[in-house]
């Protein structure tokens, strides 16, 4: 039998074209299985997309200034910038001050402008408060008098700069830069530049603890994925049992453990190796954070290594024993290649983990330890400066991006085994 | 039996023991002959493939010594004894392409890359696979990749070959394919070998000499044709190629024959004297169903009973045709598709029968 066409479409037995067919036939199962996953897509969209999205807008939303002094911002549409404005801007301003400081949110522009140059915020908000008592104009002479600043081109600049809906202005902060005087993007100054070093550190961090983690989980795994079933079984536990408590008892355990009067530190002492007035500092600094993350984070390289080197039979070892390999080097050009998707797979993991860590470096980071994710956490509670920690966590989130897309061109993601 | 000079593998009284309770493998002595093809024959679990481990080194002997050469190895580790392996999976190494493979063991006895070279070529070429040493395991067929695992245990030139199951995987017809291969490659490089499988043909169609495994016992060491027609015992006569048994009393024994009344009422037979204990002792006759003779006439042949056609099977060459036969109905006989052969039919009795040679009285 041939099949039917029609003008080069293959037909169905009743005439419809095969593909209309086909998917007919396939809507229904389509259908299932959207409704199977539309809870989880639900909730994924509620809870982490919209808020990432929110956020990121956050970071570039610069509404204040347009939408609280709409006055002068039109005035300021056409200003050089190459001198004070003139009067209707003064006068736009004035006005637009009044009706903050009625509505009491000229406070949101003060601080908007405050995050672009220091001594802004008193500046509007004392002159709105002042602004009250101006009745009629001339207002350029009483504004200028209302705070020496009003008479500094680069107050101008920078008002001028945030009527524009959008801004860079967060992103040039987290990494460290700033507009100068006349405009132009410039580093910050050397001690005020606190984030690069931050990222810089938390990558830092994060490659020591991948080591770490590899270092310490291979062997493991290795035992794990060799020793009899009964045994196995046992170890598993133990390396699962500290996965299953919650991650503020092991930070917390890991206070007792290491701080100066500590249970690390009494035995140091006990056996000598070190005088009871010189113990060791391990907590609170870049060690504290590093141990604790190391335990917190090593199930995660832990079972992706067991997952892959369950699967390498032992005759390969065997085999390349029988061809005369000794058992070293039967190790490393045999048995170790074969993990490599594993060591990718949990290397990733640890990784990526460690680098948005929040919880283990706030409580035992102290002042050295702390990771860019503190200072995101710092910005969304305590600064309450959203746009800036908006920035930080998008040049974060772009990051982890950057280096998963890195991974993939160099070990490729469809190496990767989780299990 | 071979000279001392000449026995390459020697197992002298060895036990294995896992757990310390049972012995998988009990005193297990062999020679192997250099040059020879030594088949380890057995049912899984029987102790062939323990032997084989600890002949390569990757299990120790709980008892007795082994001699490579004439040199105890014991104590020697795997990878300085200089055994090639071929492994039931094949064990090539999926992150290597097959010509890494093959130079694996030549780059670990620090041989030099034009000499590595032209050995995988080599080695490549024997196996017929030349042109193929660029591509990864993986992406060869399950035959191809058994020859690589034959090229690479063989590509350092290892006086001894050990292979365990190596055909298993494959179907039906590569499975003959690679065993006239390797039996080729066997006989060109004079290479000993010793094979581990539970496939009789195989054995049969490799071997010089077969050691059927049971219960952790050389049952019976034999050539080929020895072992099929001369076996020792009832579990080698069960074991190689089909054979119909009977049972019954050993009444007398004259000379190398003895006389049997068999259990179902079948009467008297005379049948070869091969392992029965002596007269009144239970015995089991082992008879090769291709040399039953059917609708013999009384006293045509030294033995002939009364049987009783149940089933025909079609077979081409052959007609199967299962009787009872003395109260035992699963008697097979295999009528030749010859001109003029008897023609039978199912529920018809016939007269069967069989010469005192082709019966053999062994233990019960």
């Amino acid at each position: 039998m041939t099949d039917q066409t029609a003008g080069g479409v293959v037909l169905a037995a009743d005439g419809t074209p095969l593909k209309a067919s086909l998917n007919r036939a396939l809507r229904k199962s389509r259908i299932r299985a959207l409704l199977l996953v539309a809870p989880l897509l639900l909730f994924i969209l509620f809870s982490f997309l919209i808020p990432i999205f929110d956020m990121m807008f956050r970071s570039v939303d610069n509404w204040h200034v347009g939408t609280l002094m709409p006055k002068t911002s039109a005035a300021l549409a056409d200003w050089d910038g190459k001198a004070l404005p003139e009067e209707p801007v003064f006068a736009a301003l004035v006005a637009d001050l009044q009706a903050g400081a009625k509505s009491r949110e000229i406070g949101k522009v003060g601080r908007r402008l405050n995050y672009e140059k220091s001594g802004m915020r008193s500046m509007v908000v004392s002159s709105a408060r002042k602004s009250k008592r101006l009745k009629n104009g001339p207002y350029k002479a009483k504004v200028l008098k209302m705070h020496k600043k009003w008479r500094d081109l680069e107050t101008w600049t920078v008002i001028k700069r945030n009527t524009a809906p959008y801004t860079i202005g967060y992103y040039l902060n987290a990494v460290d830069m700033k507009y100068d005087k006349n405009g132009d993007i410039v580093m910050q100054n050397k001690n005020r530049r606190i984030y690069g070093k931050l990222f810089l550190r938390t990558f830092a961090i994060s490659l020591a603890i991948t080591v770490i983690c590899v270092i310490l989980a291979y062997p493991i795994s290795f035992l794990l994925a060799t020793l009899p079933l009964r045994y196995s079984n046992l170890l598993m536990i133990f390396v699962l049992l500290p996965f299953w408590t919650s991650l503020l008892v092991r930070t917390t355990a890991w206070i007792a453990m290491l701080q100066s009067q500590g249970v690390l530190n009494d035995l140091f002492v006990f056996f000598g190796f070190v005088a009871e007035e010189n113990r060791l500092q391990l907590i609170h600094n870049l060690t504290g954070t590093i141990i604790a993350m190391t335990h917190i984070l090593l199930p995660f390289m832990v079972l992706p290594l067991y997952s892959v080197m369950k699967t390498i039979p032992p005759t390969y070892m065997r085999a390349a024993l029988s061809l005369g390999a000794n058992p070293v080097v039967a190790f490393v050009r045999i048995y170790m290649p074969l993990t490599l998707a594993g060591i990718g797979a949990g290397s990733i993991l640890v990784f990526i983990l460690s680098i948005g860590y929040y919880i283990t470096p706030a409580l035992v980071g102290g002042t050295g330890g702390t990771l860019i994710s503190n200072q995101i956490a710092y910005h969304m509670q305590s600064s309450l400066n959203w746009g800036l920690a908006g920035a930080l966590g998008a040049i974060l989130l772009f990051s982890v991006l950057g280096f998963y897309l890195l991974y993939n061109k160099i070990v490729g993601i469809d190496n990767m085994k989780l299990g | 039996m071979a000279k001392a000079s000449d026995t390459l593998v020697k197992f002298e009284s060895v036990q294995k023991s896992y757990d310390g309770e049972t012995l998988v493998v009990k005193d297990f002595n062999l020679e192997v002959a250099r040059g020879e093809f030594v088949t380890m024959l057995g049912p899984s679990g029987s102790g062939k493939t323990t032997c084989l481990m600890m002949l390569a080194g990757f299990e120790p002997a709980t008892h007795g010594e082994i001699y490579l050469d004439g040199v105890p190895i014991n104590k020697v580790p795997p990878h300085k004894r200089g055994i090639g392996m071929v492994f039931q999976n094949y064990a090539l190494f999926p992150h290597m392409t097959v010509a890494e493979n093959l130079a694996f063991p030549l780059e670990v006895r620090r041989m030099g890359k034009a000499e590595i070279s032209e050995k995988v070529n080599d080695a490549l070429d024997m196996v017929r696979l030349g042109g193929f040493g660029d591509r990864r395991p993986s992406q060869l067929s399950g035959g191809q990749q058994q020859r690589v695992a034959v090229a690479r245990a063989l590509v350092f030139r290892p006086q001894l070959v050990l292979m365990d199951e190596p055909l298993g995987a494959l179907d039906k017809n590569l499975r003959e394919e690679m065993q006239y291969e390797i039996k080729h490659i066997h006989e060109e490089l004079q290479v000993t070998v010793v094979y581990v499988t539970h496939d009789q043909s195989e054995a049969l169609t490799m071997s010089n000499r077969i050691a059927v495994f049971d219960d952790g016992i050389v049952q019976q060491l034999a050539p080929p044709d020895e072992l099929y027609e001369k076996p020792e015992n009832a579990f080698v006569a069960g074991f190689i190629g089909e054979n119909n048994r009977l049972y019954g009393e050993v009444k007398a024994i004259d000379g190398d024959f003895c006389q049997v009344e068999l259990e179902g009422g079948g009467g008297m037979v005379k049948a070869l004297c091969v392992n029965v204990d002596g007269v009144g002792s239970r015995t089991t006759l082992s008879l090769r169903p291709e040399r039953v003779t059917i609708g013999v006439s009384e006293g045509q042949s030294t033995n002939s009973l009364e049987a009783k056609v149940e089933e025909l099977i079609y077979l081409g060459d052959h007609i199967r045709s299962r009787v009872s036969l003395s109260g035992n109905d699963e008697f097979i006989v295999k009528v030749p598709n010859s001109h003029g052969h008897v023609h039978l039919k199912e529920g018809e009795v016939t007269r069967i029968g069989w010469e005192a040679e082709d019966c053999r009285a062994l233990d019960a």
